[in-house]
């Protein structure tokens, strides 16, 4: 913990915490449970939008209320409620147990909890310089009005979007085992896209920052000394500019070098949720799908090249997925998902580590508010760094005909985490091991194994950057998640790119 | 919890005691919620929820200009309000001036239901349900779905006079049945949750299975395609959300048009289509007055409390209108149009049946996923068949096929469609989280353009 974090702010603690845990686990237990969970859940989140440089909107948005969880006879009841009073603590839960009872007919699986030693009374705060709450808005107003100005006073810049959200999330965490955990993080999310248009001939093109969502606080956003705003800022209308006069790309099989700023989408998508165990078992089938990578796969399927180590982990210092324990009171852990190319893990909670015969759940239990149900989510998902430092120029020193791809944009992929597709922000085309110009209208599709097996080299740490995004979407009703993902620049072989403007028929 | 009327008049008060800005809104929800999920023939997770949010807008008017603040807070306690109101009237204090300024509605008193008790849900609206899926589960299909309805009560208070209320229901079933590697899908929208039809969905579920016996592997390519509403509503309700006035206007979306101005009178297709939201819609209802905490290129925060009518987008068959707040509207010089949560298009008159009988070979879609843009300037979206692509040959459903990854923009859907069916309520399933209220034909597309075969089933 950094030494500019100063603890979980008063007006949390302030709230009759232990008597709300009190109220709701007696009650949950009188009632006929025998396991409950109470979590009071704060979210505070802030989103500024500004448009050519004008104030769009700002609002500061505070959500806060309990949840209770109960188990009775291997049925889980869940009910919440706004009010933070110990009898609408002890109401939630007898509603939570009500539910139990009325729905048990329709439960054919037993449910079980693997062990988790007890925490008691301990609390977790992030690494943060500056808790962006106590930035005024004003002053991020301020901040958002010189970059958009700064674009927008630029030749070939038409229009500037610009947008930073801040939040911070605050849990306490109480169970019948005993555990009673509070703890408070913070992220920020600043992006600005400058856009060029061509009445003429009705067409447009546009070009986005690659600044990361990261879980730091304001000082992700203002000044230099975390993202260098200044030097993205002045080359973003240059780049902008090329982009515009650059050739539509030739599709066919194309030899690859991605960036972190784009791959960490990549491996959000075909890794992140494909190692998902309640997808691979068939609990979000209905909605965000399955996964190729069923436990029958597991220490025997090669996901990818041998040069492929996937970690998950929520412990790496600013991951949008890490924090102390998670919303089943399971310490945060680090572990391998696929190791020198081959499927090794998957992310779980304290019921799926009992499903699949392990001692202790990896810690991936997570609900986005108190309204929520906890669910399985995914923690930071990272692809390791080769050991022999290359830079991003040794890869591109390695492909004869090829394309750079930098910065994410867009993405979907099927829903056994096979087929995808992707764009992105800026795609240089390689020749002869070097950079030669932007190309434009750039989407790469593959399957996931094929993709990761034509992986040819990481580059080294000196590579490594955390991307990560506020949105990742999952569960009905539907829930968000922030998550990072740390990756090296890497060599792809054949990808098949394609060009967007002869998808669409013209 | 204090009765959410009573809270709205505590912030108004407390607003005009404290008298530091010159008009104030006060937004209250009081949301009501239950939800049930399964997952091979047994329950995963469920619950019941209760929540309110106020938002609280702050307007100071300086000259012609004006300044906002705004918060929005689930917090229940009524000593929380002044709290609330002094944040919001400081933020207005400190903001710079608002792009979208506007004289704010005035009105004429409480509504008569206005104090009426607020509705709501629980587990009990799944009951009947509850009964039909657990006849369901003792199948030999593997079910997998989830039932989910809220309602919500908005509460819209201006110191100018406007009170508006309005009870919201939402309400889907979604049942995916698998059995072996087939997959199938039925959704239905379903405002109370009276009288699902949970029998007759299941009854579905099984004769789409049945039509999987036989499979067909095809190739990437074009092919003559019927897209049934659920899809055609993922893709219409996609253009919907594209729609803004202020980005056609200023070249940077696939509205503009080619030497400056708007697509507003392209005539699309020559089918008599037309595609409209109307909170009056049957079975479809939905708020006929803005309310919103935050200004985008769709809303203002300035309109809040403003009817909101009836829009056709496009109108037989040609582009009809853009959406522009009120500000917009007068910078632009055309009429205000904002988009009630719903969204129609009609003017089809085939039976689906009809239109698979009237199919030499193609393919019959079900559902469509994971859809995204991939080039904005002509709205190309991709995306992913779902949980059945069938075979037509000679007029009859003979296999099913695997799934595809497309590329198409639903603008150029409209230009190619050769046939429309007649318009039935149907639930969107990519986006049935935001969007649940959708009324849409089956389109027959001549050549539909499969990008790539996906292996997942």
């Amino acid at each position: 913990m950094s030494s500019h974090t100063t603890g979980v702010d008063e007006e949390f603690l302030a709230l009759p915490l232990g008597r709300l845990a009190e109220a709701a686990l007696s009650a949950a237990t009188a009632g006929g449970a025998s396991y409950a969970d109470l979590r009071v859940h704060a979210v505070t989140t802030e989103i500024v939008q500004l448009r050519d440089g004008e104030l769009e909107s700002a609002v500061l948005d505070r959500d806060i209320g309990l949840a209770v969880r109960v188990l009775v006879d291997g049925t889980w009841g869940f009910a919440s409620h706004a009010g933070l009073t110990p009898d609408i603590a002890a109401e939630s839960a007898r509603h939570a147990v009500g539910v139990a009872v009325t729905l048990a007919s329709l439960n054919a699986d037993r449910v079980e909890l693997a062990d988790e030693p007890v925490y008691r009374d301990v609390t977790w705060v992030s690494d943060y310089r500056i808790d962006p709450f106590t930035v005024p808005t004003a002053d991020k107003i301020a901040v958002l009005e010189d970059y958009s100005g700064r674009l927008l006073a630029s030749d070939g810049v038409d229009h500037v979007s610009a947008t930073a959200v801040c939040v911070k999330e605050q849990m306490f965490y109480a169970d019948t085992f005993g555990s009673s955990i509070t703890q408070q993080r913070v992220r920020t999310m600043p992006a600005l896209e400058a856009v060029s248009v061509d009445p003429a001939a009705g067409s447009f093109e546009s070009m986005r920052t690659l600044a990361p969502p990261t879980g730091r606080g304001w000082e992700a956003v203002a000044g230099d000394q975390v993202w260098n705003w200044s030097a993205e800022l002045a080359e973003l209308p240059t780049l902008l500019s090329e982009k515009t006069k650059s050739p539509s790309v030739v599709a066919g099989p194309t030899d690859l070098v991605i960036d972190p700023t784009n791959l960490w989408l990549t491996i959000h998508e075909s890794i992140g949720h494909a190692t998902e165990y309640d997808r691979a078992i068939g609990y979000e089938a209905a909605y965000a799908g399955t996964s190729f990578a069923t436990p029958d796969k597991l220490n025997r399927m090669r996901y990818g090249s041998p040069v492929m180590n996937v970690t998950a982990d929520r412990t790496v210092e600013y991951g949008l997925a890490t924090i102390g324990y998670d919303t089943e009171g399971v310490a945060a852990q680090k572990w391998d998902l696929v190791r020198d190319g081959i499927f090794v893990g998957y992310q779980l909670d304290r019921v799926f580590a009992r499903k699949l015969g392990l001692e202790r759940s990896n810690g991936c239990s997570y609900a986005d508010s108190a309204h929520h149900v906890p669910i399985q989510r995914m923690p930071n998902v990272s692809l390791a760094p080769g050991i022999e430092d290359l830079s991003t120029e040794d890869l591109i020193s390695r492909v004869d005909n090829g394309i750079y791809i930098v910065g994410d944009k867009s993405w979907s992929i099927d829903m056994q985490r096979y087929n995808f597709q992707f764009t992105g922000q800026r795609f240089f085309r390689i020749r002869s091991g070097r950079l030669d110009g932007q190309v434009r209208d750039v989407a790469y599709q593959a399957v996931t194994t094929d993709f990761w097996n034509s992986m040819e080299v990481v580059g080294g740490p000196s590579t490594w950057r955390l991307g990560g995004a506020f949105n990742c979407g999952k569960a009905q009703p539907g829930q968000v998640a922030a998550v990072s993902h740390g990756c090296p620049s890497a060599l792809f072989r054949g990808v098949n790119v394609l060009n967007a403007i002869e998808e669409s028929g013209r | 919890m204090i009765p959410a009327q009573g809270a709205v008049d505590l912030t108004l008060q407390a607003a005009a005691h404290a008298n530091r800005c010159d008009e104030t809104i006060v937004i209250v929800t009081d949301r009501s919620e239950a939800s049930l999920r399964w997952a091979g023939n047994s329950m995963t997770t469920n619950g019941v929820s209760t929540s309110r949010s106020t938002a609280v807008i702050s307007i100071v008017r300086t000259g012609d200009g004006a300044h906002v603040g705004s918060l929005r807070s689930s917090v229940v306690d009524p000593d929380a309000v002044d709290d609330l109101v002094a944040a919001a009237d400081k933020a207005a204090h400190t903001a710079p001036e608002a792009r979208d300024a506007a004289a704010l509605p005035t009105g004429a008193g409480e509504p008569a239901d206005w104090d009426d008790p607020l509705p709501g849900t629980g587990a009990g609206a799944f009951a009947e349900l509850a009964r039909g899926l657990s006849g369901g589960f003792g199948r030999s299909e593997r079910l997998y779905g989830f039932a989910h309805h809220t309602v919500e009560t908005t509460f819209v208070a201006s110191s100018t006079g406007v009170r508006r209320r309005f009870t919201q229901p939402t309400g889907s079933v979604e049942i995916n049945a698998k059995r072996g590697a087939a997959s199938a899908w039925a959704g239905i929208s379903t405002p109370w949750f009276a009288d699902v039809p949970i029998e007759q969905m299941l009854a579905d579920l099984s004769m789409r299975l049945d039509w999987s016996k036989r499979t067909v592997e095809l190739p990437a390519g074009r092919y003559e395609t019927l897209m049934p509403p659920s899809t055609v509503a993922d893709m219409m309700i996609y253009l919907g959300w594209s729609m803004d006035g202020r980005g056609a206007q200023e070249g940077r979306t696939a509205l503009s048009a080619p030497g400056g101005g708007t697509r507003v009178g392209e005539k699309l297709t020559g089918l008599p289509l037309t595609m409209y939201s109307d909170p009056l819609a049957a079975g479809l209802e939905c708020a006929p007055f803005v309310h919103t905490p935050s200004s985008s290129e769709r809303l203002s925060v300035f309109d809040n409390g403003m009817d909101i009518g009836r829009v056709d987008w496009i109108r037989d068959g040609a582009i009809s209108a853009l959406v522009y707040p009120r500000a917009a509207a007068a910078e632009f010089g055309v009429a205000p149009a904002v988009p009630a949560d719903n969204l129609l298009m009609t003017g089809g008159t085939k039976d689906l049946g009809d239109m698979i009988a009237g199919t030499e070979r193609g393919l019959l879609l079900t559902t469509l996923w994971y859809i995204r843009t991939v080039d904005p300037t002509t709205l190309l979206l991709t995306g992913l068949t779902r949980d059945g692509v069938y075979l037509i040959e000679d007029g009859e459903i003979t296999a099913a096929v695997n799934n595809f990854r497309f590329n198409e923009s639903p603008l150029d859907l409209l230009r190619r469609a050769t046939e429309a069916g007649r318009a039935e309520t149907t639930l969107p399933r990519e986006w049935s989280d935001w969007a649940t209220r959708a009324v849409m034909p089956t389109l027959r597309i001549p050549d539909f353009h499969m990008s790539s075969v996906s292996q997942a089933q």
